[in-house]
């Protein structure tokens, strides 16, 4: 043992000094060729003394030390590392090749880096999304708490704060349970700081919230339970951004307190930059400070308010979280004060990973995504084999001249993927800057509703990637060449392997199947393209129910507050006083249609009051039925926002005193009423009768692809709104009106906040974001695709003119017409885009089938796309076939004869 | 290392090398390529350049050191000598010959008796 123990340490010894001589070769040189001389004097002198004539004994001296170089050779194989030599050799003797090749050279690189830049910057993307974990602390514990999707939005997906107490103490699963305020829109925070108020946006969270996620204030604390005590001073926590870009990053913020919404403010903490609160519960949402939320003030009996995210204790499974919820379920309580509501939730609490809530419903796209840029990769791998073929036929002299000289075939075909890894390499470096720029404009794209993506950068994994990616990309484009060369017959090619010989043609047969290949891969790009193409201008085709163009939306500050209001009937009568004036300032502008205000905008946030029922029958009845989105709106608002009406709208007359009423949307009406007019009838809830005085369209409120449950409007001047939205519609781009609305009403106004002027056309625009950011990449590899493919028929068939010049020539000094000869390049190019169109159309439509899941209103099989994709490649493989096909039919016999 | 012929001479002629220095103490290249030659009879037909392999690599391994210096005739040169690792090598390695020799020498032997025991 102790022998093996010597050994071992000897050759790490010997390894050791091998590279150490690997790099120190040039003084070592010297120093044995100072030896070797010195080793020859002694035998010139010693054969001198042995009576030779100096001539001789030198002779002598050389012919007993044997070849100088040889000696010197097999010393330095000895004491270095000789495989290293060789493969310096070999990037030496590629570098200078493909120096001398800067057209090809500069070609592959090209295609490497558009091929391995796709692929990483997709990779970080399916990475951030998906593979990676959630920014928190054991994120794998962490749980979102909800009921099985709903259609009446996010009220079903709350729960109350009585339930929040319920749960908490009735379940064993979890270490600790929080949640935030799901109700909070854009611009809720008033900033003022001497001059105008600037608009912020804050969130509400339970106390506990970083404590159940795990995060730390960089600065200063988090939250604790007597913050959020009623009454309890207000305090605030700020990330990261905004402390930087509002507070200039104040290092000595923590303990300073602000004026925000009216209230001295302290700063309690700064987030860390990692936690980005709307990157993983709002997508495409900014959130600038975090508020605690006060359970056992005024929001206690505001019902469903609050969203639940559990951490699981270590060691329990998800099915056991879900039966210890499922138990709790059935106790908990809507409100304590009516017992009636206890088991509301019955079958509503599920947790799932926090992580399948967050990303889950990307997956399937994001593997397309990914497939699509691998094809990409593969695309542009078959195409560089083409180009690597079509070299290696040109160069098969030179290599069969060096295997004659004694090179193995090892070597021959090492030095071809030498050749191949140092292109991948060279495409990986600048394939990689490409995906750096893209990961980087990807990461800025705030308006694309995708989770995490504000945290897209590359990492180790995605540098990890690359390589094997590169790796991956050398070796399949490198070995094809490289086994043709080593498998040739060497006789074979060192004599003429020019134009005509058996050689030649079976390398233009396996460049055929390689482009049919490409042709056929291009194709299901395309397919999948043009579907995705489809199905977006389907999505934008929907009948929304309102008119996003030429709209606009605006947050209006307002103050209804009247001291000792026990009814609400004063305030009401306050804003009906405030938002008249305000809406007739705003409607005198010149441009301006129509004006109107409301709570909610559609395609944001949503709540719901419960079911009203038809007079006479009870709620009983309607047990298992969502109640209807609500929407506190004012007269004007319906049409404002383009939205058809039979009946009539609110008007400043249907005050807090007189009757009820409420605009409901067709969808509700048709279920109450099917076959008649719900106009004139009446429906009641826990406050009254409520009489339809209008039906309206039903709006796309939760997102644009779905059918959404029914909406409910009441009038502002009868119902609480929840904060108020002007929405505008103007005779000319809503943009264009932005500062004299803003100046109105700030005229009318001066604490109103320099809010953001929000056309409605980007609400929409948000909501199909991830679906436009989807298409826009597999269309954007489809038109890569399709330019390779083109490349490479254009390569092959160039190549096959260039080699039958000779042929063609005596053919045409035969008499063929020019026409015949381009005609028949021509069809050889058709028949290799056929072949490859007819195996990718049958692929396509495999394919097809796969992401039906992801196709809106587009059969797999829909027929325009398949047309127009199979159009546009005949047509490109034209063009591409084209070019070489004029060339051939402009060879002139006698020079091309004359040539050989 | 392996078994192969080429192994086997290319040991023999570290052997040489370390036993040289070892009976001989300091020496350099060409001084030990000639002590080999004498030593073995001129029976071994040695390219004289091949000691400098053999050299580097039992420098590598430790067994020997070298170092320039300057010879009886005032011409620069470079001087190995054996290390105390090289000392216990060249036992093992010699010991391990002696046995092979012996074996090879009964093998041998064995041809003219007309074999078998």
């Amino acid at each position: 043992m102790t022998e093996k123990a010597k050994t071992t340490a000897g050759s790490w010894r010997t390894i050791g000094n091998r590279i150490w001589a690997f790099f120190h070769k040039d003084p070592l040189d010297l120093d044995l060729d100072a030896e070797m001389a010195a080793h020859l004097e002694f035998a010139v002198e010693e054969n001198i003394r042995n009576g030779m004539p100096e001539e001789e004994a030198r002779r002598q001296a050389l012919i007993r030390f044997g070849g100088i170089p040889q000696a010197k050779e097999l010393q330095r194989q000895t004491r270095g590392l000789p495989w290293m030599d060789v493969l310096g050799q070999d990037l030496r003797y590629t570098l200078r090749t493909l120096r001398r090749e800067p057209g090809f050279t500069v070609v592959a690189v090209l295609i490497l880096a558009l091929g391995i830049g796709a692929n990483i910057a997709v990779f970080s993307v399916v990475n951030t999304l998906l593979l990676r974990p959630l920014p928190f602390t054991n994120s794998e514990q962490l749980v979102w708490i909800a009921p099985p999707p709903s259609k009446c939005g996010l009220s079903c997906a709350t729960y109350s704060t009585d339930a929040y107490d319920q749960f908490r103490t009735n379940t064993r699963s979890f270490q600790d349970v929080t949640g935030y305020f799901a109700f909070s829109g854009a611009d809720n925070l008033s900033l003022t700081r001497g001059g105008q108020p600037i608009p912020a946006t804050s969130i509400d969270v339970i106390a506990n919230f970083f404590q159940v996620l795990g995060i730390r204030p960089a600065m200063g604390r988090a939250f604790t339970a007597d913050d959020a005590r009623d009454g309890a001073p207000p305090v605030v926590l700020l990330t990261d951004a905004w402390w930087r870009r509002q507070f200039a990053a104040d290092p000595a913020i923590v303990g300073k307190a602000f004026d925000m919404n009216g209230r001295q403010t302290t700063v309690i903490g700064v987030l860390p930059a990692s936690f980005d609160f709307g990157a993983v519960f709002s997508p495409g949402v900014k959130i600038d400070a975090i508020t605690p939320l006060d359970m056992y003030g005024p929001p206690r009996d505001e019902g469903n308010i609050i969203t639940f995210i559990g951490r699981l204790k270590p060691g329990v499974t998800l099915a056991q979280a879900r039966d210890d919820s499922k138990a709790a379920s059935n106790i908990m309580c809507w409100n304590l004060k009516y017992p009636k509501t206890c088991g509301d939730y019955k079958g509503f609490v599920v947790p799932v990973p926090l992580k399948d809530y967050v990303s889950g419903s990307l997956r399937r796209s994001l593997v397309v995504l990914w497939s699509a840029v691998g094809m990409i990769l593969l695309i542009a791998c078959v195409n560089l084999s083409n180009l690597m073929l079509a070299r290696a036929a040109a160069r098969g002299k030179e290599f069969a001249m060096r295997s004659a000289l004694g090179a193995s075939r090892g070597r021959v075909v090492r030095q071809l993927l030498t050749e191949s890894l140092v292109l991948a390499g060279a495409g990986s470096v600048l394939g990689l800057f490409l995906a750096l720029i893209i990961v980087r404009w990807l990461a800025h794209q705030g308006a694309i509703a995708l989770p995490l993506l504000s945290t897209l950068h590359i990492d180790g994994a995605a540098l990890g990637w690359t390589a094997l990616i590169a790796v991956f990309a050398a070796t399949l484009f490198g070995l094809a060449p490289g086994l043709k060369m080593a498998g040739g017959n060497l006789q074979e090619a060192l004599k003429d392997s020019g134009p005509g010989s058996g050689q030649g043609r079976k390398h233009e047969r396996t460049r055929s199947v390689l482009v049919v290949t490409e042709v056929a891969l291009a194709c299901i790009l395309l397919v999948g393209a043009g579907l995705l193409l489809r199905s977006f201008l389907k999505v934008l085709e929907v009948d929304l129910g309102f008119q996003p163009d030429r709209a606009a939306a605006v947050k209006v500050d307002y103050d209804d507050n009247v001291p000792g209001d026990k009814t609400g009937e004063l305030s009401a009568e306050r804003r009906r006083v405030i938002f008249q004036q305000i809406l007739a300032r705003v409607g005198s502008i010149p441009g301006v249609e129509a004006t109107g205000m409301v709570d909610y905008l559609p395609l944001g946030h949503n709540r719901a009051w419960g079911l009203p029922v038809p007079k006479g029958r009870t709620r009983e009845e309607f047990k298992d039925v969502s109640g209807p989105l609500v929407y506190v709106v004012s007269p004007g608002y319906i049409r404002a926002m383009g939205t058809r009406l039979s009946g009539r709208d609110f008007t400043w007359d249907d005050g807090p005193k007189s009757q009820l009423v409420v605009l409901i949307s067709q969808g509700m009406s048709h279920f109450f009423w099917p076959n008649e007019n719900a106009v004139g009838k009446t429906l009641t809830n826990g406050r009254g009768e409520l009489l339809v005085v209008g039906v309206v369209d039903d709006v796309r409120e939760e997102n644009v692809e779905d059918s959404t449950g029914w909406q409910i409007y009441y009038p502002m001047t009868q119902a609480g709104p929840n904060g108020a939205e002007l929405v505008v519609r103007t005779t000319l781009p809503p943009t264009s009106l932005a500062s004299s609305v803003m100046g109105a009403l700030r005229e009318l106004n001066p604490k109103q906040t320099a809010t953001e002027f929000r056309p409605i056309k980007a609400l929409v625009s948000h909501a199909v974001s991830p679906r436009r950011f989807f298409m826009m990449l597999v269309a954007a590899f489809a038109v890569l695709g399709l330019l390779l493919a083109a490349l490479g028929i254009y390569g092959v068939i160039s190549y096959s003119v260039t080699r039958k010049t000779q042929e063609i020539g005596i053919r045409m000094a035969l008499g063929a017409t020019r026409g015949k000869v381009q005609a028949e390049v021509i069809t050889q190019t058709l028949r290799l885009a056929a072949t490859g169109i007819a195996v990718g159309a049958v692929a396509s439509s495999g394919v097809a089938a796969l992401i039906a899941s992801l196709l809106f209103g587009t059969r797999p099989a829909d027929p325009a796309t398949f047309v127009g994709v199979v159009t546009l490649l005949a047509a490109v493989a034209l063009l591409a076939g084209y070019l070489p096909a004029r060339r051939a039919s402009r060879i002139n016999p006698m020079v091309a004869l004359r040539n050989n | 290392m392996g078994e192969s012929k080429l192994d086997l001479l290319q040991g023999t002629l570290d052997l040489m090398v370390l036993q040289t220095l070892a009976a001989m103490g300091e020496m350099h290249g060409y001084g030990i390529a000639r002590r080999i030659e004498q030593a073995s009879g001129d029976e071994v037909l040695l390219n004289q350049g091949t000691i400098y392999a053999s050299l580097v690599r039992l420098q590598q391994r430790g067994w020997i050191a070298a170092k320039w210096g300057t010879s009886d005739n005032n011409r620069k040169a470079k001087f190995y000598s054996i290390s105390r690792s090289g000392r216990k090598q060249l036992a093992l390695d010699a010991a391990h010959w002696q046995r092979l020799s012996d074996v090879m020498g009964r093998m041998l032997a064995m041809g003219q008796d007309g074999g078998g025991r």
